[in-house]
């Protein structure tokens, strides 16, 4: 136990220092990978674990970029602020959101949430107080408000997306390991069994979607602040928030904690390789997708780990040896 | 007098997406699968169409002599080679696995034939109308597509009652382990299946080539129109399908009228309000 918490602590050290060891064009990597990873913990968590394969995540990251500038600039709420209350009030309208989605089942389910998606990043561009289909910048005196000086701001910034990843993936981590994750896990198996248990199978997956909605929210808000512009279009990509991030999940392992993190690893270490293909590199990863879930649909960490037993956060204890 | 207008013209593109759709609905009826790059594989046709019109010099409608066999044959290979191994019970590897293709295909269009919008012109037929009373004229290509997507949903309903292969892909809908051991061909009654919904995506996207500006990444929100049309519809009801592509051509109709901004997001509302209020579709099909 105490190697492994020393292995994720020092990392995250190593990682915490990086304003002091790495330039600004490498923070800016650095957050944009922390925001992937995040969005793909979730995504794992809703898809992987729920069984709610979701191509609309992209809804709740474009709301929660717009809820972020909005509180800022109409409601004066100070950014730093405004962003815990970003992400409770994305939770709170997954509800009703959520509501009209959990009618449609299974790969209805999937392309729904496309469709909500598409009706939110519509109707954004309909508000022309926001820029419409132009977009908004946050004005400077709310950016200077933020830190003193950029590079104190984007170092805040790098903190904050940081914790958040961190904070994302234990969380996923802890849920797993309590009562939910033993509840998803029995609904996975068979969904009847469990509800023959007792498991409530659509409070407990309704209660995924609504917290994964409010920390996508989150993350949204937090890649936008960055930013310091948002757009319709950016806001609610569906290749940005969806396809890469589904991408990341599959190649690096669908259904363990640990996928994302090597699926983020292996994506920028892809791009940087394939970045002058244009269009091509995605077609490079559909391809390897596609590849790696008829091959291996436990990903790259599936395959390293299929004749040994290794764990970075388990969520289950392992098989007495007698058993095995 | 617009407004009756804007609803007949709605109505007379509610055809094509209901084209769009009955490929879509066919494939989940009888296999529980979707493919996620439908729309994808209809602006595939769309630009096919495009280019044997370009190289031949034929007539826009005669591509579809080529197209339609093509696509069957592809849909029938691409189900028995990749599609069959991952229809069954868990979701997770069908939409993926389709989601991937769409995501490729897209790509591949856009660097084979550049991001800019095309259409085919079909000469005279582009303008010529026919005029109805009260100053409503109705395009004789919008007529077409309208008829073919009645002509083509009409045969299919003929097949899928009266024809052997018809009943044996209603049995695969209604039990596909009990037709498997009656001793039918399971893999072979799917790709049949995706053959047939090949031939409509062709047929639906030389239409849609001939009717409407498309571009390499017009097949997502193609996709959103025909699932759109099939849960309006009903799942499971093919005439429903019609209904459901015509509400959601009308309700894009007026909401063009409206506001030229507000045409998509129009049909999307109309979607999510009959989701809320009537999640069964208006003609789902009696149990």
């Amino acid at each position: 136990m105490i190697p492994r918490f020393l292995l994720i602590g020092a990392i995250v050290a190593v990682l915490a220092a990086a304003p002091w060891w790495a330039d600004r064009g490498t923070i800016r990597l650095l957050v944009e990978a922390l925001t992937l990873l995040a969005l793909a913990q979730l995504w794992n968590l809703l898809a992987g674990y729920a069984g709610l394969i979701s191509v609309g995540q992209q809804a709740f990251v474009g709301l929660g970029g717009y809820l972020l500038f909005s509180l800022a600039m109409f409601a004066g709420v100070p950014v730093l602020w405004a962003l815990p209350l970003v992400g409770m009030l994305c939770a709170l309208i997954a509800l009703p959101v959520g509501a009209l989605a959990f009618r449609l089942t299974g790969p209805y389910f999937a392309i729904g949430t496309w469709v909500i998606a598409e009706v939110f990043r519509l109707g954004f561009a309909q508000v022309g107080s926001l820029g419409g289909g132009s977009g908004i910048s946050l004005p400077v005196g709310l950016v200077r408000e933020i830190a003193d000086g950029r590079g104190a701001r984007e170092a805040l910034i790098y903190w904050l997306a940081l914790g958040l990843a961190v904070g994302v993936t234990l969380s996923v981590w802890a849920a797993l390991r309590a009562r939910t994750g033993l509840m998803l896990g029995a609904v996975r198996d068979d969904a009847e069994a469990a509800a023959a248990l007792g498991v409530r199978v659509l409070r407990v997956k309704f209660g995924v979607y609504v917290a994964v909605a409010g920390a996508t929210g989150l993350v949204g808000a937090l890649a936008f602040l960055q930013r310091l512009r948002i757009t319709p279009e950016a806001a609610f990509s569906v290749t940005d928030w969806s396809v890469v991030v589904i991408f990341v999940v599959v190649i690096g392992g669908i259904g363990a904690l640990e996928g994302p993190i090597l699926g983020v690893v292996l994506f920028f270490a892809l791009r940087e390789v394939l970045s002058d293909l244009g269009s091509w590199y995605l077609v490079i990863l559909g391809i390897t997708s596609i590849a790696v879930m008829l091959v291996e649909p436990k990903g790259l960490w599936g395959l390293l780990t299929r004749h040994r037993e290794v764990r970075l956060f388990p969520i289950s204890a392992p098989l007495p040896r007698s058993l095995r | 007098m617009d407004w009756i207008n804007a609803i007949v013209q709605g109505a007379l593109l509610g055809g094509l997406y209901a084209l769009f759709a009955a490929g879509l609905s066919l494939m989940f009826g009888v296999m529980r699968f979707v493919n996620l790059a439908h729309g994808d594989f209809i602006v595939l046709a769309a630009f096919g169409a495009l280019a044997l019109v370009e190289t031949t010099g034929f007539f826009p409608f005669w591509t579809l002599i080529a197209l339609v066999p093509m696509f069957a044959l592809g849909g029938y290979l691409l189900q028995r080679s990749v599609f069959n191994r991952i229809t069954g019970q868990d979701l997770l590897p069908a939409i993926l696995v389709t989601f991937g293709l769409s995501v490729i295909l897209q790509n591949v269009m856009l660097e084979a034939f550049s991001a800019d919008s095309r259409r085919i012109p079909a000469g005279a037929l582009d303008t010529a109308a026919l005029a109805l009373p009260g100053g409503i004229g109705v395009g004789i290509v919008s007529l077409l597509m309208f008829l073919a997507a009645v002509v083509s949903l009409g045969s299919l309903d003929l097949f899928m009652s009266h024809t052997r292969s018809g009943r044996l892909l209603r049995a695969t809908s209604d039990d596909q382990e009990i037709v498997g051991l009656m001793g039918a061909n399971r893999a072979h009654l799917f790709a049949l299946a995706t053959a047939i919904a090949g031939a409509l995506i062709a047929l639906a996207g030389v239409l849609m080539a001939v009717k409407t500006n498309f571009d390499a990444s017009a097949g997502p929100v193609r996709l959103l129109f025909a699932f759109e049309a099939v849960i309006i519809g009903g799942l499971g009801s093919l005439w429903g399908t019609l209904l459901g592509g015509i509400l959601l051509g009308v309700a894009q109709a007026v909401g063009a009228q409206i506001d030229p901004g507000f045409q998509i997001l129009a049909g999307h509302l109309v979607f999510l309000l009959v989701l809320a209020l009537r999640p069964e579709g208006l003609m789902p099909r009696k149990a």
